[in-house]
């Protein structure tokens, strides 16, 4: 294998890893979205399911003389679900039940989830015994395993199966999640809710139980970006690097980027990935000339307003009600 | 609910001491005489927001198989009223009955498992849906969507009723009649059989609204019950079989259509004898002021949006101008406004009382007041182009002076001065001129314009819907406004939508189809049929030519 094709592998292997956790924040966000409500909490919430996973893990970890590898998995899962469904649960009730702006809403839940986060992710390595960097190593394999067709070590083998599961499930999510709002009488409800709320309203659908719900799911999905990224794309480990805040900005913008659509969120978020790591294949830049590359994915997305908004196809516009509260008797 | 148990007077006489000296007949004639079950009772309704007394203690009786037409003002509260049949708003006080069950309307979905369906004014259906999936929206289904077998039962009401309907076709894509027939299949679809419309006539052509009524006629015949709100008069005779009025939020009784005459009904509506006949002081003086040649206009998406438009507008002459919402109206105002710009080849001359001529075309609006030009313009959205909505009455006055004053600072005085002249001339209702705009009523608001745009002594007054959801009395003051200003010289164009009030206040009227002239005729002397031809097809209808 020459080296072009080595180096072309690594960059989409990269870019299918880093792109993975975006697509979870960026599905949760659609889902949000789509029911009218526009929630920048994500990259807290990203935090708060990276963070719920870990410690949820440790305590198991470190109370459990030999961890089995599929209660590791299911109480990562479960911890990192319950934490960021509670953040959904603040913006929604902020949101929907008391009507405060949604905007200031969305930001004060990135500065709590990250600020929350942050501690805990400090505080593991003093339960640890202080001791440098903590580690859950039994539920980092368990995400991490991969199931190869042949030796691993083929370009397709490489390509599509040097995974782990999280990978499939999150593009299995964007699928059933575009089912769901094309086909189903559910998904065009919620699609309703988004666009108008009073036309939903008057057509009979409990707007308030919609946009609970997706608000709420919507931040569990986003939530298990931020346990990939702990689990799988730093092994089991805290950072306080805010690499999860920068992805969870990447996510908002994928949403952009995909025109609200959960299939274009797929390809949308490895072109993300590979746009954001393309840097490290290009020869001969210095650091700063570095971070000229690492703001691609934004300047795409730039583009994409300016021709979506030229070509004002009804399709591709964003809910029309996104960031409007909604209250029945008002007049 | 002092009501309940005792037999209720079939009629309800008009509460006393409402200043009805002016006319004879005080009792409305009885409207039923059979002990008729009613199919929906409200009883004792009253709902209040805020301060606001929306409705109090409010009866109405609703009937299987026929048209009630549901009467009054602005801010009368028909539509309160209806919205809590509809579950969008909940009774403060009062009770429901359908077919004589106490009910409790808490939802809307409650009132669609009641078969209550109403089509409000605005219409409620989602833009970027089709037909079928609005149709279907929010009801029980398969999980998985089926619009095959909607878009079945969507033809066979159409061929039940007389609609048509494309069920695959975007709302967006759909002109508001369409949006109409859409809103009614839709809560017909839904099982309904006691239809509310709110003012459904409002947005239609003439030809529309005659099809709309076939349509009513044909859903009464099938044993629905249908209340119409309106505050069209001709449109309450023609269609319905029983009128109720309602008053300030309380309601003044019901005739039926058969024993009743405009008059009596607006006598109902207002509480006093009003005039319902529009003034119109024969033109004198008549001179040449604004000539507009050859006006093309195309939008930022490079639609045609006016063609080659010519005509003339006399000062000492109300000019009218008359078209399906979107044919070119707007766009011609605000050429001449110097908000808009023009292709090349049109022309706006512009010729002040002493004759001198100067040209519009391409001007702002800055430029056009320092050539001298006296132009006042009421815009279709008061509050968005006309006033500004958080600021009180006196600054919406200085928007027009703020340039005047010496050096650096704006003059206070004469502003404020307007504003009291205004609130006390026009009789508007505010707490005082430090009162933002925006917590005024429409009526109100629009006095205030209005008042500001006259008060520099146009020579040129441009109005847009001028009247659109004012009631009577504010309308009718708002007619006299524009005739004192065509008496005083200034030419005075008005758009309007109601072609009764056009025919009624206009010399001439330029009726616009699609962006082009469809010609102008005499308001004098045309139908309102004949004008309605005119803004559906280009051209003058032979009648009209001859």
């Amino acid at each position: 294998m020459n080296q072009f094709v080595t180096q072309a592998i690594t960059l989409i292997t990269t870019a299918i890893s880093y792109g993975t956790v975006i697509m979870y924040g960026s599905l949760g966000e659609i889902l949000t979205e789509k029911s009218g409500h526009l929630n920048l909490g994500v990259p807290g919430i990203m935090y708060l399911g990276g963070i719920g996973g870990l410690v949820g893990s440790f305590i198991y970890e470190m109370n459990t003389a030999n961890p089995i590898p599929a209660v590791c998995l299911i109480i990562a899962l479960l911890s990192a679900i319950i934490c960021s469904v509670l953040g959904g649960l603040i913006y929604s009730f902020l949101t929907i039940t008391l009507r405060a702006n949604q905007n200031v809403t969305g930001l004060t839940l990135t500065i709590l989830g990250s600020g929350v986060a942050n501690f805990f992710g400090g505080s593991l390595s003093k339960l640890a015994g202080g001791v440098g960097q903590i580690s859950v190593a039994v539920t980092s394999s368990a995400f991490r395993a991969t199931q190869h067709l042949t030796d691993g070590l083929g370009a397709v083998d490489r390509l599509l199966f040097n995974y782990g599961f999280m990978v499939y499930l999150a593009i299995v999510i964007a699928v059933l999640m575009s089912f769901f709002m094309n086909r189903t009488s559910k998904g065009l409800n919620l699609r309703a809710v988004g666009e108008n709320p009073a036309t939903a309203d008057a057509a009979g659908i409990n707007v308030t139980r919609y946009k609970y719900l997706a608000t709420c799911t919507g931040a569990a999905i986003s939530g298990l970006g931020g346990l990939y990224y702990v689990m799988d794309y730093i092994n089991g480990t805290w950072a306080n690097d805010g690499n999860i805040e920068a992805l969870g900005w990447l996510a908002v913008a994928l949403v952009i980027f995909a025109t609200w659509k959960p299939l274009r969120a797929i390809w949308g978020a490895f072109l993300f990935g590979a746009l954001y790591w393309l840097y490290n294949y290009i020869p001969g830049l210095t650091r700063s000339s570095q971070q000229i590359f690492k703001m691609l994915p934004y300047v795409v997305t730039i583009i994409v307003l300016i021709t979506v908004s030229l070509r004002h196809k009804k399709e591709d516009q964003p809910p029309s009600s996104l960031g409007l509260s909604y209250f029945r008797e008002d007049r | 609910m002092h009501h309940r148990g005792g037999p209720r007077p079939a009629v309800h006489a008009f509460k006393e001491g409402m200043g009805l000296e002016t006319r004879t007949v005080v009792e409305p004639p009885a409207a039923q005489e059979a002990p008729r079950v009613p199919a929906i009772r409200m009883e004792g309704i009253t709902k209040t927001f805020g301060s606001i007394k929306a409705n109090v203690n409010v009866s109405l009786d609703i009937y299987s198989g026929e048209i009630l037409s549901l009467l009054g003002e602005n801010g009368s509260g028909k539509t309160t009223l209806m919205n809590m049949l509809s579950g969008i708003y909940f009774p403060d006080a009062g009770s429901i009955y359908v077919d004589g069950k106490p009910v409790t309307i808490k939802s809307p979905k409650d009132a669609i498992d009641l078969h209550i369906g109403m089509i409000h004014q605005h219409f409620k259906l989602v833009n970027v849906l089709t037909a079928a999936e609005n149709i279907i929206l929010g009801l029980k289904g398969n999980f998985v969507l089926d619009l095959k077998s909607v878009r079945k039962a969507v033809s066979d009401i159409c061929d039940r009723y007389g609609f048509e309907i494309d069920p695959d076709k975007k709302v967006y894509d759909m002109s508001v009649s369409e949006k109409q027939t859409l809103e009614i299949v839709k809560v017909l679809y839904r099982g309904a059989d006691y239809l509310i419309l709110d003012e459904p006539t409002a947005v239609l052509t003439p030809q529309e609204t005659q099809k709309l009524f076939g349509v009513m006629r044909n859903m009464k015949q099938d044993g629905k019950s249908i209340v119409i709100i309106t505050h069209k008069l001709h449109e309450v005779m023609a269609i319905s079989d029983r009128v109720a009025v309602l008053r300030k939020g309380e309601y003044v009784g019901s005739v039926a259509t058969k024993d009743t005459d405009p008059q009596q009904l607006t006598d109902m509506m207002v509480g006093r004898a009003v005039s319902l006949n529009i003034d119109r002081p024969e033109p004198v003086n008549i001179r040449k002021c604004l000539e507009v040649k050859n006006l093309s206009v195309v939008d930022i998406e490079g639609v045609t949006k006016l063609d080659d438009v010519s005509f003339t507008a006399y000062g000492g002459e109300i000019l009218g101008i008359a078209g399906v919402s979107g044919s070119g109206q707007k766009e011609l105002l605000e050429v001449v406004a110097g908000l808009q710009p023009a292709r090349p080849g049109s022309s706006v001359i512009f010729t002040d009382m002493d004759g001198k001529t100067s040209s519009l075309i391409g001007k702002t609006p800055m430029e056009i007041k320092k050539l001298g030009v006296h132009l006042a313009f009421v815009p279709e959205d008061r509050l968005g182009m006309g006033l500004v909505g958080n600021l009180d009455i006196a600054d919406n006055m200085l928007i027009r002076t703020y340039t005047e004053g010496s050096g650096m600072f704006v003059d206070m005085k004469k502003p404020h001065q307007l504003a009291e002249e205004i609130v006390h001339d026009l009789e508007v209702v505010t707490p005082g001129i430090s009162t933002p705009v925006r917590k005024l009523s429409g009526g109100n608001v629009q006095k205030v314009l209005v008042g500001r745009e006259i008060s520099g002594k146009p020579s040129l007054l441009m109005s847009a819907y001028a009247v659109r959801g004012l009631d009577i009395n504010t309308s009718y003051t708002i007619y006299r406004l524009m005739n004192e200003q065509k008496q005083r010289g200034a030419a005075v164009i008005y758009v309007g939508e109601d072609l009764d009030v056009l025919l009624e206040l206009c010399d001439r009227i330029l009726v616009l189809c699609a962006g082009k002239v469809s010609g102008i005729v005499d308001g004098r002397n045309t139908t309102k049929e004949q004008v309605g031809l005119m803004m559906t097809h280009l051209g003058l209808p032979e009648e009209v030519k001859a």
